[in-house]
């Protein structure tokens, strides 16, 4: 029983520690705070690059964080604080890739690839059934 | 029938030697160098106090000439390393460098270019980073190659070396200066 709950406040542990770091910042609306916390998620740390510009404790991820957070106040779109970073920064500050001409190909090569080998799969075990049918 | 299995047989083959050459390609580029999106844009508007006088840095000070941009502070030691290249690239080759003083103290830069040397025609003090994150900086130092109409024409991410300087950095100016 008792591992059941300590298991239990181990997964919800990082939960909590990514409520107190929004709670830093003061939102005028439920929507705004959403805003904020969807874009942080979404937005990659150019200097840690593996964690997102919430989690990331780089100046330069501050700086920015900072600035996202005053363009969520005035109310500016995600569309609009995400081309402020792009026209910057590129298409590398976001962690999904844009769905543009070029990127098509790394947004579509797995599922292709994943029909292709499944394919193949059904393919090359036909002959065998059939010899043995 | 038989035929076709034959051929089938070697597709996955095919596929993994071409993802092999896609990793191969892919791991062996630097994630740490992002390339810059301001290529072949204007310079982004700027207004720096400066680091001696009273004057201002603006976009202006970057017309009409090739010039190198350059971004560093006192408490990077990547830019220090950067620093005698840069007092050569002034005295010798004679190419102006403007200096974007990022995040630093101003009085120790003022000690810090006495002590070692002053490569810069002038020195902007952004000391909140604005400007910098406006010219997609994200570390330093980075260096810009600005045109004489005032577009970037290249972005140096990182330290640059008097290989970088050679191969790529001065005849890149040399071609500019002539257009």
């Amino acid at each position: 029983m008792r591992s059941i709950f300590l298991s239990l406040l181990l997964l919800f542990l990082p939960f909590v520690v990514m409520a107190q770091v929004t709670d830093i910042y003061q939102f005028n609306s439920v929507e705004q705070r959403q805003q904020f916390q969807g874009l942080m998620g979404e937005l990659r740390c150019l200097v840690c690059q593996n964690e997102t510009l919430l989690d990331s404790s780089a100046p330069l991820a501050a700086d920015l964080r900072l600035i996202v957070y005053n363009r969520v106040l005035e109310g500016e779109s995600d569309q609009v604080i995400i081309d402020y970073l792009t026209r910057r920064y590129g298409d590398f500050i976001l962690y999904n890739p844009p769905m543009v001409q070029k990127t098509y190909f790394l947004w579509f090569a797995p599922i292709l690839m994943l029909c292709i080998g499944f394919f193949l799969l059904v393919r090359l075990s036909k002959p065998a059934a059939q010899f043995y049918g | 029938m038989i035929f076709k299995h034959k051929i089938v047989k070697y597709i996955p083959l095919a596929m993994f030697l071409i993802l092999i050459i896609i990793c191969w390609r892919g791991l062996s580029l630097n994630p740490r160098e992002i390339p810059s999106v301001l290529i072949n844009q204007a310079v982004p508007e700027f207004n720096l106090p400066e680091l001696a006088g009273q004057d201002h840095l603006t976009v202006r000070d970057l017309q009409g000439k090739v010039t190198l941009l350059n971004v560093w502070a006192t408490w990077c030691e990547a830019c220090q390393e950067e620093h005698p290249l840069l007092l050569n690239i002034a005295d010798q080759y004679h190419v102006p460098i403007i200096g974007v003083d990022y995040k630093d103290d101003p009085t120790k830069a003022r000690q810090w270019l006495n002590d070692y040397g002053n490569p810069y025609q002038r020195v902007g003090l952004d000391q909140q980073g604005k400007v910098a994150i406006d010219f997609g900086v994200y570390g330093t130092p980075e260096t810009f190659i600005i045109d004489k109409t005032g577009t970037i024409r290249y972005k140096q991410i990182g330290i640059m070396t008097q290989s970088d300087w050679d191969k790529t950095i001065y005849p890149l100016i040399l071609r500019l200066r002539k257009s």
